[in-house]
């Protein structure tokens, strides 16, 4: 018998002095509580050093030019691609494609491989938990060419009806479009069962991973995603960088997206030859520094280590369970702490989302309130608005039993009017 | 904590989204207008009953939002119930600010002026054949 595998615990307070921002005080002396993660997270110092040393020592633009410069950048950037790939497991770095964002990478493919691949009539499998990113473009495509766009439920737990999953693949979608984890719920999805089942149906899989991979371990390759996208900001890095990993052949067989510079072998006054992979979808001027920032973002997350990330946000996510539910009047939409990764999302009756936020931002916590950008989910659970608390490796208890006794608070204000 | 003038939860913010003045639907409506928040999902329908003359004889709200856009609307309707039509157009988005009160950060302003906006729309919005018009239901898909 082996013995239970112990997880190193994670202190925040040994990070948190990398994180500027993070002892930021507001509305005068009030120590800021960031759990606003979802959204974006903040950046530690040796993300926004890289930054500074790459425009102050090192800054061109890549890949063509001869000087110096641009040989410093083009190593920095293409050694980001290459820290991206050992992140995500990638078989190859030519499967690595810098993007503006998630949003831009899944519109890359609804433009590239759904525009070249789907006819009337084919469909296009989503679920009632995705992201308006992951839904919107693909109802775009539907316009494009009368494809038409099907989902898998959510129950009332928060989680992927899959008993509904054959019924649905029996229709022979040509993708499944799935987020790893839920942006509202936090629902971590089994995509280990959900990929194969998919695959066997013949349908490609894209799978949202803005919510996963800075926060897990996630091996592309293992897992046989078609498709995987993810944003820098939510995992340390600067915004306006994100990732595209497809399968190589898929990637291969693609028609570029964006046309302009780089994406191009030969350019005639008349035609164009496309670049090979990754270049022939990073039309123009990449994301440079955004890239390199990225770079340092996945260093220094490799140091503190994506098991022990996941365990302490676990661990925060059971106390905030703990201490919401202790307040009568408060629901907490999605599954068990078990089942779920570092996202709270609640609601208190008729005391809207906006004005728990409000009351909260005045003790110096941050969450978000509103739809989340997923219109379509809180429709299914009957809100309007939720207020969402979600956290990353820099979170403590404490900030956790702040956020407990703020909603407490908040209840107490808005009911002693009655 | 923050001082008084910075407190956006002054009481009578919250009496108005308490006890709001004039929530419900107009009997004899004659202009209807409602719109949402997209960021937000505020929510805000307005009922008014314009006479040929050209005055409010009677102006209705009904919603679902933040304390700020249900409080704002029912401080709307208070103070052009009765009023001119020509008294509504004159009415500017600062003047809806002013009206509410409280400092506002850029973000629950749009809160704030939603009610102002759904009254500005209400006003060249007349209902037909006993029917609404106004922009339909949102949550519903379009057609």
């Amino acid at each position: 018998m082996t013995a239970p595998v112990r997880l190193r615990t994670l202190d925040p307070h040994a990070y948190r002095p990398d994180f500027p921002i993070l002892s930021k005080r507001v509305h005068g002396d009030v120590p800021l509580a960031y759990l606003d993660n979802a959204a974006s997270t903040q950046r530690p110092r040796q993300v926004i050093q890289a930054i500074v040393e790459a425009y102050e020592e090192h800054y061109a633009n890549v890949h063509r030019g001869i000087h110096t410069l641009a040989e410093e950048s083009t190593a920095l950037f293409e050694g980001a691609r290459e820290k991206v790939r050992s992140l995500i497991h990638a078989p190859t770095v030519e499967q690595v494609i810098f993007t503006h964002g998630a949003t831009a990478a899944i519109n890359l493919v609804a433009r590239s491989w759904g525009d070249s691949n789907l006819h009337e009539g084919d469909g296009v499998l989503v679920t009632e938990m995705e992201h308006h990113a992951n839904l919107v473009p693909w109802h775009q495509l539907a316009e494009r060419t009368g494809a038409k766009i099907q989902f898998i439920p959510v129950t009332d737990d928060g989680l992927l009806d899959l008993d509904k999953l054959d019924a649905l693949l029996t229709e022979r979608p040509r993708l499944v479009a799935v987020t790893a984890v839920s942006n509202v719920l936090g629902t971590i999805n089994p995509l280990a069962e959900i990929i194969p089942r998919a695959h066997a149906a013949g349908a490609l899989v894209l799978v949202d991973g803005a919510q996963s991979v800075p926060h897990q371990v996630t091996d592309a390759a293992a897992m046989d995603a078609d498709f995987l996208v993810f944003s820098g900001h939510k995992m340390m890095g600067p915004s306006g960088v994100g990732v595209l990993y497809g399968k190589r052949e898929l990637l291969e067989s693609m028609p570029p997206f964006l046309g302009g510079g780089s994406m191009i072998r030969r350019v005639w006054i008349d035609s164009f030859t496309p670049a090979d992979l990754p270049y022939k979808f990073e039309a123009g001027t990449p994301p440079i520094v955004p890239a390199i920032g990225l770079g340092a973002a996945i260093d220094y997350l490799n140091d503190v280590g994506l098991e022990a990330v996941h365990e302490h946000e676990r661990r925060l996510t059971q106390r905030a369970h703990e201490l919401l539910s202790e307040i009568d009047g408060v629901r907490i939409l999605g599954p068990r702490p078990d089942q779920k990764a570092g996202i709270v999302s609640f609601w208190m009756g008729r005391i809207h989302a906006h004005d728990i936020a409000q009351r909260l931002d005045r003790r110096g916590i941050a969450v978000r309130p509103g739809h989340h950008c997923a219109m379509p989910l809180h429709k299914r659970f009957d809100v309007s608005a939720t207020a969402r608390a979600s956290f990353y490796l820099y979170n403590t208890f404490e900030e956790v039993e702040r956020l407990g006794e703020a909603v407490a608070e908040c209840k107490h204000f808005f009911q002693r009017r009655r | 904590m923050p001082s008084n003038e910075e407190e956006i939860y002054q009481e009578h913010i919250l009496d108005h989204y308490e006890d709001p003045y004039h929530r419900g639907r107009c009997e004899h409506c004659t202009h209807c207008h409602e719109d949402e928040n997209p960021l937000c999902g505020d929510h805000v329908r307005m009922e008014l009953h314009i006479n040929d003359g050209g005055n409010l004889r009677e102006v209705y709200f009904d919603g679902d939002g933040c304390c700020i856009s249900q409080a704002a609307s029912s401080m709307l309707v208070e103070k052009f119930d009765g009023k001119t039509v020509e008294e509504v157009k004159q009415f500017s988005a600062d003047d809806m600010l002013r009206l509410f009160g409280a400092k506002l950060t850029p973000n629950r302003q749009k809160c704030c002026l939603l009610p102002w906006r759904v009254l500005q729309a209400a006003i060249y919005s007349p209902v037909h054949r006993g029917r609404p018009a106004g922009a339909g239901d949102p949550s519903k898909k379009p057609s």
